[in-house]
């Protein structure tokens, strides 16, 4: 084969062209508008970007497993309702029934990956689209986190049999979930989040299963011809997808102290935002997590930037309707 | 060129001839590839003009050219002498020029009416006016004789009641040229007869009437001028009357067979695969077969061609064996003795068969992966022990397989979808090399492929089957079949018609048979 062109200009052109240098150039930009935006300095502080990623982390998670489906040229709508699922579910069993974190979390997770199997299943399995698929699991989940939680919001505050209300103490693992680790300057949810987005990338670029997922969302006939086991590894995406929505209820009701059967609504469609904000195409086949963190930091930044200058929620949510836009004009690819 | 006397019609009525359309000196540039060099073809009022070739002689990239699909080539169109150049099928369409295309192009979910005027529906005040799309689609199924429900769905009407559809649409756009390409490719015999009345009664309209077929007796049927085109050139328009089957296959055909095809005398080894009376189901179609009852042996080493032209049921046979068809085919399937039930491309992959398919975007690569990414893809259980993949392995085993082919290549790295034709067939081979096959299905590998990577690939062959691989090669371009094969069977219309040992094969008996055209010799 011959040697690849030395050329410098050429190297940097073809730098340049990668999505991950655009992603990582809207990042920059993003702090850049930070640093000048900095609102007395604020935006200076190490507790700033604590929080910044603290904030952003939920939808992190959420996004990892939303990078696999989609690369596998699928979309997984229903992660909102199962992150609401898994947060009433968690506060369920460990407040009201009293039970154990290490019987709590692996039922919330396994709860998590049935409704990915479930969904992958209709999706993978019975050639329905994805997006119907799991839009009928999205509004599924959410009416079992309804009827689990009565449709209450499940809290400290445990009915008697008397009908009278009893406050119990805030559960070790909530507290060890929300806590901080490195004298204050890391939370723990940024850290579970930091776990999940090595475990897809480790998946996805190092294991057989990562790579037969980016050739059934590159080519689904040529995948099949060349004997990838389509059904089983695209239902695995949606399996990995619903795994990590339940890890992100964890944290949701970690952080709120309750389970609430109404969290996570739209969720879903600020995790799509994130993983095409990092470059990962819709049609599948291209993209990868480390896309999906730099277009997890850069909403999370631009979010965390507007707050700080006090801009109101109404004009924060169209500036990020118009960014988005911006961002994924920027990053499309110029077809020779 | 004189009229014939077999458009007595058209000249009765205008008393001399009359020209719609005249494509002069057409020439069409795919990249590097010239798929159609300096072609002429006239098309006049009230006749059948057969458009003729072997597959890949150009007949559909110039109707393509004349129906506005492709509008960048080289050449003059005259429409009623007034020079064109359609730039769309709509803008062609407005000219009376409509091709229908084997793929119908109708809106399944619409009514026959409202496809019927799509693209230039009547209206009332900016509104889609229904009752007079209604009244003039009526109109228009009855002047042609066709019997069609004008609300029905396009999508429940069986194919040639939706092939008439298309048919009423040209009229609606008021077509005076209609290009009809392989109409009857899913037509039945009565079917076929209506078909050929409406064309009788088209040209009595004073239409002019493009068609390509496969099928010597539809030319005899309705053709009044056939004009044959081979390689992208064109070798001559002829009266029907003038051009006999065994003319007109010499003029397809003539071809000298060129010294570049290197093939080595072969000593067969032990029989690698027999097929008895071998079916494939046509899955579109209960009840209907794409292949039936083929028998044939391939011993190691060997290569036996399979000749056939569109609709012989050639890809399905060897789609049908690599499993890809799943577990409806029947029949009797030995690999290396052993039975074998075809089901899945994966259980067929580990039992050493590759398939290279004969669309390569469509259905061999990952076009958005690296060369490695698709070297690796059919071989990942093996090259990732443990499901954690060895990107160093990945990397040695491409560049080896790189190195062997030729494969030019900014790096291993490089997507494929930006390779060129011959370098992207290349690592479709690659990929299928290094899953170590024993039988190598290979559709149409050398098509859409420049001369120097075409030598490479026969090259290739040669030598894989001095290893012992046993191959079974389609292949449209006839000089190269004739070369490569050592046995050619043909395939009409899902059966074997002829067999073929290398040395008693030409291309003449070889086009016969493929074109069903009887008595044939089994030998």
């Amino acid at each position: 084969m011959n040697p690849v062109s030395t050329h410098a200009a050429h190297g940097w052109r073809r730098l340049r062209g990668e999505p991950a240098s655009r992603a990582l150039l809207a990042l920059l930009l993003v702090l850049a508008l930070g640093c000048v935006f900095h609102s007395d300095g604020a935006f200076f502080k190490a507790g700033t970007h604590r929080d910044a990623l603290r904030q952003a982390s939920v939808y992190g998670i959420l996004a990892c497993g939303m990078t696999l489906v989609i690369i596998s040229g699928g979309i997984d709508l229903a992660v909102g309702s199962v992150l609401a699922l898994a947060a009433v579910l968690f506060s369920l069993t460990t407040i009201h029934w009293g039970w154990s974190p290490w019987l709590a979390i692996p039922f919330v997770l396994t709860v998590g990956a049935a409704c990915g199997l479930a969904s992958g299943g209709v999706a993978a399995g019975w050639r329905i689209q994805p997006f119907i698929a799991t839009l009928a699991m999205m509004v599924f989940a959410r009416g079992l986190a309804k009827t689990v939680s009565g449709g209450m919001k499940v809290s400290t505050a445990v009915q008697q049999a008397d009908g009278a209300y009893r406050y119990v103490d805030v559960p070790g693992v909530f507290r060890g979930i929300d806590s901080r680790v490195l004298g204050g300057n890391l939370s723990v949810v940024t850290l579970i989040l930091a776990v999940c987005v090595a475990v897809g990338w480790v998946l996805l670029a190092r294991h057989r299963w990562g790579r037969q997922l980016y050739a059934i969302g590159g080519n689904e006939e040529a995948a099949r011809l060349s004997g990838v086991p389509v059904t089983r590894t695209k239902l695995f995406a949606y399996v990995a997808s619903g795994l990590f929505a339940a890890v992100a209820g964890l944290c949701q009701a970690a952080q709120e102290q309750q389970g609430d059967p109404e969290a996570g609504i739209g969720y879903e469609l600020t995790a799509i935002a994130i993983v095409v904000m990092g470059g990962t195409s819709l049609m599948g086949g291209r993209g990868g997590m480390g896309l999906t963190l730099l277009g997890m930091l850069t909403i999370g930044y631009l979010e965390k930037i507007l707050s700080l200058n006090a801009v109101p929620e109404a004009s924060r949510l169209m500036l990020t309707g118009v960014i988005i836009v911006l961002a994924v004009l920027a990053q499309r690819r110029r077809r020779g | 060129m004189s009229a014939t006397a077999s458009m007595p019609r058209c000249e009765d009525r205008a008393g001399a001839v009359r020209v719609l359309a005249r494509l002069s000196g057409i020439t069409k540039r795919f990249g590097p590839v010239t798929v159609l060099e300096g072609v002429d073809l006239e098309v006049r009022a009230g006749e059948v003009h057969i458009l003729a070739g072997e597959n890949g002689a150009g007949k559909s990239t110039l109707i393509k050219i004349l129906g506005g699909v492709h509008a960048d080539f080289e050449g003059t169109i005259e429409v009623d002498g007034r020079p064109v150049r359609p730039a769309s099928p709509l803008a062609a369409a407005a000219l009376g020029v409509v091709v229908i295309f084997q793929e119908l192009s109708l809106v399944p979910a619409m009514t026959v009416t409202d496809n019927i005027f799509l693209g230039r529906p009547r209206t009332r005040a900016g509104f889609v006016d229904d009752a007079r799309q209604r009244a003039e689609a009526r109109e228009i199924l009855d002047r042609l004789g066709i019997d069609l429900e004008v609300d029905r769905r396009v999508e429940e009407l069986p194919i040639a009641q939706q092939q008439l559809t298309e048919i009423a649409k040209a009229l609606a756009q008021e077509a005076r040229v209609i290009v009809m390409d392989e109409p009857t490719s899913a037509l039945n015999a009565p079917e076929v007869a209506k078909l050929f009345t409406l064309i009788r009664q088209l040209k009595e309209r004073g239409c002019g009437i493009v068609y390509i077929t496969h099928k010597m007796e539809e030319i005899a049927a309705v053709a009044d001028r056939i004009t044959v085109l081979r390689d992208g050139r064109l070798v001559g328009t002829a009266p029907a009357v003038a051009l006999p089957p065994g003319r007109l296959i010499q003029w397809m055909v003539g071809r000298e067979l060129g010294e570049q095809f290197p093939r080595h005398d072969v000593t067969p080894g032990a029989e690698r695969l027999r097929l008895e009376r071998f079916s494939v189901p046509d899955p579109q179609q209960p009840g209907a077969f794409r292949v039936r009852d083929v028998s044939l042996t391939l011993r190691a080493g060997e290569i036996l061609g399979i000749a056939g032209l569109q609709g012989s049921g050639a890809s399905d046979l060897l789609l049908g064996l690599f499993g890809a068809h799943g577990r409806r085919v029947q029949g009797g399937v030995r690999l290396d003795g052993e039975p074998f039930a075809p089901r899945h491309p994966t259980a067929s992959i580990t039992r050493g068969i590759a398939l290279l398919t004969n669309d390569r975007k469509a259905s061999g690569l990952v076009l958005p992966l690296s060369i490695a990414a698709n070297t690796t893809l059919a071989d990942l259980p093996a090259l990732s022990p443990g499901g954690w993949r060895r990107p160093a392995r990945e990397r040695r085993v491409t560049e080896a397989h790189g190195r062997r082919l030729n494969l030019r290549a900014a790096g291993i790295e490089q997507e494929v979808g930006s390779l060129s034709g011959g370098n992207q067939q290349k690592v479709v081979l690659a990929k299928w090399l290094q899953t170590r096959p024993r039988l190598l299905l290979l559709d149409e590998p050398t098509r859409g492929v420049d001369v120097g990577a075409k030598r490479e690939i026969y090259a290739l062959l040669d030598a894989l089957t001095a290893e012992g691989i046993a191959i079974l090669l389609i292949t449209s371009e006839l000089p190269e079949l004739l070369a490569l094969a050592d046995r050619i069977l043909v395939l009409h219309r899902g059966r074997a018609t002829a067999e073929f040992p290398r040395g008693e094969a030409s291309a003449e008996g070889v086009l016969q048979a493929a074109m069903g055209q009887s008595p044939v010799d089994r030998s």
